[in-house]
């Protein structure tokens, strides 16, 4: 099964003819086939558009001019808007959305000839950490604990493009983070994922959650991989406001740098209480392996991390209240009507929002609310900037940090169903990197006692997404992650 | 003489302050690419950021910044090189996103003043707080279909600039002098049209009332009122209505108000407790405006001359009244019209000609300065005639009307009527000697202390010579036999 290739391989092996790009696009068609009914990782499987465009891939491999990205199957988290194909966000809402345009980022991928097999599913406007918000109901995760069936969650809310690439039915994946939607699945799905620096790429085109935290990332099943969609969807964008006008380096070329006198800082604070041994023992692990590649290990101190969350609750969902205000039923998406204007808004928000969307709507409104606003909203937004110096006095002492990407492995569906709270809490290490705007890069380690991926976090300076691209690489030869999960496109169900 | 009202317990001074919002004239709109052009087919200049569509975002349109720069400088206030974009959050049918883009706590112009003028000659300083640009909603019409409400997007997200006074207005003349004044500097600096039929300029108007020398009352707000006359009767009313509640034992409420033409009277919209919460935060999809001093004196070194400098040039330049000056300058095309007239002749006569016979002209025909059927290079060479004596001033007016009419050029009316000035003294003699002559008896009585028929003999000679002798001429001569 061609599904097996990582990008680099395939690249190569579309350019020696060793395959079509037709021939790869059918094998991930037909895993999907095979697999998706149970995974539930697509929404919507493109497979029309996506034969086409290897036909079209396969015209430009034989004439010699084909970009980087030419014949390459990936999956497109359904947040990304894409031309003439439904996107959805995982919400009633928007269920029947067909938008009329294609967002910067995979307009830059179909620029570099990628071939879109389908959208795939997350957690409602990306809101969630277990992919169990969606309208089209929860993605399973491919991985099993050992000698149990339980349906486990991919994690969220990229949860949709993590199980795909975990499973083996698409080469890589478009994600988006805002609080660790890439860096989080992708831990809980033993792959790679990186969120770049808020600004590195273009949020135009992306559905809106929280617009100071939203940055799309790729994820893949290594570090390379991850290094050359990156190059392909970062770049300045004059239609988003906030992104940023510097050159892309050759991230690829990262992978094989030497780690030779690199300063690594481990942060005291994300030794949370009541982590896993596990967790602990990898951390470990990763600072081990960083040890012997030449690095230096230095303990650092990020003081504010533990308001990082707390702040996040209330700026995410602020922004969130304000950005999906748009959805009101006027003018696109799902309506319900009413007697009155008012009727209309409550009876179209209330049966085409889910329950974790709205409770976000109304703390948003909440913390937004006059009288409330400098207690929460300006507050929250001074301990964000203290956050950000966090990071900066790091960086002054070291390169880069080291963290676990998670407090434990996937979860059951049911586990943490009832309590808001501790679902969140499945994000406490990912949210900081995200209030500062700093990269950030996830990559499995290895597995617990279960069998389930455990990831390790790699966090840099803004805009050196190249250091944690070439300290990613070193860990993934030292890791040597080559297990697969229980259901994958070699398996049959 | 102060404006009061004469209530039962006394006099009441009025409190106003007065909120304008003036579209920006541009191409675009603030945060899209889309024409901002104003009276197209419904929803045909709405783009999918102005629609609202997911994953659209919004970028400044440069040129509505500068626009807002230059109407800073007309209102002599602070720019802020360091502004920012708030969300004002609201639901309404013809606000797409869902919020307002406005800048709530960090306005691009701070605090400014502008001298208004009132009409016995007062001139009053009324303070600016602040102006910041925001995007226009959309439109609902509601009167299309029965039971649905139609919605055009054209208007949604134009850029508005919303400029706030002080509360330094005591009557409804100081404000409809303020709106007067501010529609003539954003007209003269290009920025809005200043067309308040057609909306692209409205006024929210506060109005209190108190006792000279209290503190500020209790305040409503009239809103969206688009003509000076209809705010300056809404004060009138509301401060009435102010009056009566206090004299009978009430209090005003807080409260937003509708002005009613019709009825004449104002009505609650939206009591204090209805008041939105608009939940303002700092637009994440903005960064912060950034403008460079450098960019900032180049607008200034760029700008027009405003009316106030133009008045002073004017009264300086062509030795004109102010009062003269000011009717000039009301509106620049008046101006520069006036200037093409005055240029290189004599300012006042070129004033009397402008603001007398040809506004009595223009006011007949209900015809704008764009219009005028007389340019203003005709106009000079007609004063041109009158300098160099080819005809005199009375001829000239006969030689106006013509213009009028025909279009023709003056000198060749001058030509094809034969209205040339009659200078030749011999001529000019002949006509007196037998006026005299025929009048014998009238100018015995003159001789004998009826100076008062000197008229008489003028009146006849321009009679006789169909107004073309040269007025000083015939003076002259005149005396001259008449002493004998």
């Amino acid at each position: 099964m061609l599904t097996e290739m990582t990008i680099a391989n395939a690249i190569e092996g579309l350019r020696q003819k060793e395959f079509s790009a037709d021939e790869l696009t059918r094998d991930h068609l037909k895993a999907i086939n095979l697999l998706n009914n149970r995974l539930n990782a697509y929404i919507t499987v493109t497979e029309k558009v996506a034969l086409g465009q290897a036909k079209a891939a396969d015209e430009k491999l034989a004439s010699g001019d084909a970009p980087m990205l030419t014949g390459v199957p990936l999956a497109i988290k359904d947040l990304f808007c894409t031309k003439d194909i439904p996107t959805t966000a995982a919400s009633r809402i928007l269920e029947n959305f067909i938008p009329p345009y294609e967002s910067t980022v995979t307009a830059n991928l179909l620029k570099d000839g990628a071939v879109f097999l389908g959208k795939t599913n997350l957690d409602e406007f990306a809101m969630g950490s277990g992919n169990l918000n969606s309208v089209f109901g929860a993605v399973e995760n491919p991985w099993k604990r050992k000698g149990d069936d339980a349906f486990l969650v991919p994690g969220g809310s990229s949860g949709g493009s993590a199980a795909a690439v975990a499973a083996r039915i698409a080469l890589g994946a478009t994600g988006t983070d805002t609080g660790g939607s890439i860096r989080q699945p992708a831990a809980y799905c033993g792959i790679t994922g990186i969120k770049p620096t808020y600004g590195r790429c273009s949020r135009w085109g992306i559905i809106a959650f929280a617009s100071s935290l939203d940055q799309a990332g790729p994820m893949a099943k290594t570090v390379e991989d991850c290094a050359i969609l990156l190059q392909s969807m970062a770049g300045f964008d004059p239609k988003d406001s906030t992104s940023v006008d510097r050159e892309v380096p050759e991230y690829r070329a990262a992978c094989n740098r030497s780690l030779k006198g690199l300063r690594v800082g481990i942060p005291k604070e994300y030794c949370a209480s009541g982590m896993s041994s596990e967790i602990e023992a990898i951390w470990q692990q990763g600072i081990d392996w960083l040890k012997e590649a030449g690095c230096e290990i230095v303990d650092i101190s990020l003081p504010h991390t533990k308001y990082g969350l707390a702040t996040y609750y209330i700026i995410a969902p602020a922004e969130a209240s304000s950005n999906l205000a748009r959805y009101d039923g006027v003018r696109y998406g799902h309506r319900v009507s009413g007697n009155s204007l008012d009727e209309l808004y409550a009876n179209t928000r209330g049966e085409g929002f889910g329950v974790e969307v709205k409770r976000r709507i109304l703390m948003g409104t909440y913390v937004l609310s006059s009288g409330y606003y400098d207690a929460y909203y300006l507050r929250a937004q001074k301990v964000r900037k203290l956050i950000y110096q966090d990071f900066m006095n790091a960086y002054e002492k070291v390169d880069v940090l080291l963290t676990p990407t998670a407090p434990s492995a996937a979860f059951a569906k049911d586990e943490h169903q009832d309590d808001p709270v501790q679902m969140y809490l499945n994000d406490i290490f990912t949210v900081p990197a995200s209030m500062a705007g700093v990269p950030g890069l996830a990559l499995p380690a290895g597995l617990n006692k279960q069998g389930l991926p455990l990831g390790l976090q790699l966090l840099g300076r803004p805009f050196d997404e190249e250091t944690l691209i070439a300290v990613g690489s070193a860990m993934e030869k030292a890791a040597n992650f080559t297990y697969k999960p229980a259901i994958h496109s070699g398996v049959s169900l | 003489m102060n404006y009061v009202i004469v209530g039962s317990t006394g006099s009441w001074e009025v409190v106003i302050g007065l909120e304008v919002h003036a579209q920006v004239i541009s191409k675009a709109k603030l945060f899209s690419g889309a024409s901002a052009h104003f009276g197209s087919e419904p929803n045909t200049q709405v783009s999918l950021v102005d629609a609202a569509f997911p994953g659209m975002l919004p970028v400044i349109n440069r040129e509505c910044v500068d626009q807002a720069i230059r109407t800073g400088f007309g209102l002599n206030a602070q720019i802020n090189l360091v502004s920012r974009f708030d969300r004002k959050n609201y639901f309404y049918a013809d606000l797409p996103q869902g919020y307002q883009i406005s800048q709530f706590t960090h306005p691009i112009v701070g605090k400014g003043e502008i001298e208004i003028e009132l009409d016995d000659g007062t001139v009053k300083k009324i303070g600016i707080t602040r102006l910041h640009l925001e995007q226009d909603a959309g439109k609902s019409i509601h009167d299309l279909a029965p039971k649905e409400t139609c919605i055009d997007l054209n208007r949604s997200g134009v850029a508005l600039m919303e400029i706030v006074s002080e509360p330094d207005m005591r009557s409804p003349e100081e404000a409809g002098a303020y709106l007067r004044k501010i529609r003539a500097i954003v007209r003269y600096l290009g920025t809005c049209d200043g067309n308040m039929e057609e909306g692209s300029m409205r006024a929210d108007v506060n109005v209190s009332v108190r006792k000279p020398g209290e503190k500020y009352r209790t305040r409503c707000e009239l809103k969206n009122i688009n003509s000076i006359r209809y705010v300056m009767q809404a004060i009138e009313i509301e401060a009435k209505r102010h009056v009566e509640i206090y004299e009978n034992g009430g209090e005003i409420d807080q409260e937003t108000r509708l002005f009613d033409v019709v009825k004449g009277e104002t009505r609650t919209m939206r009591s204090k407790e209805d008041a939105h919460d608009y939940r303002y935060f700092p637009d994440p999809d903005l960064l912060p405006l950034i403008v460079e001093q450098s960019h900032v004196d180049h607008l200034n070194a760029t700008l027009i001359e405003l009316p106030d400098a133009k008045r002073n040039r004017f009264q300086n330049e062509y030795g004109l009244s102010r009062y003269d000056a000011n009717v000039l300058v009301a509106e620049k095309d008046i101006a520069d019209f006036f200037e093409n007239v005055a240029k290189g002749r004599d300012g006042r006569l070129a004033s009397n000609w402008v603001t007398g016979e040809l506004f009595a002209v223009l006011n007949k025909k209900g015809l704008s300065i764009h219009d005028s059927p007389v340019k203003a290079e005709a106009i000079g060479a007609l004063l041109d005639l009158i300098g160099d004596k080819t005809i005199n001033g009375k001829i000239a007016k006969e030689v106006f009307e013509d213009m009028v009419e025909t279009g023709d050029m003056p000198a060749d009316i001058v030509k094809r009527k034969g209205l040339r000035q009659v200078t030749d003294t011999g001529v000019i003699d002949k006509v007196i000697v037998d006026i005299l002559f025929a009048n014998a008896d009238k100018v015995e009585q003159y001789k004998s202390g009826k100076d008062k028929l000197f008229g008489f003999f003028i009146g006849q000679v321009m009679k006789e010579m169909k107004g073309k002798a040269n007025p000083v001429i015939v003076n002259e001569l005149l005396k001259k036999h008449l002493s004998v």
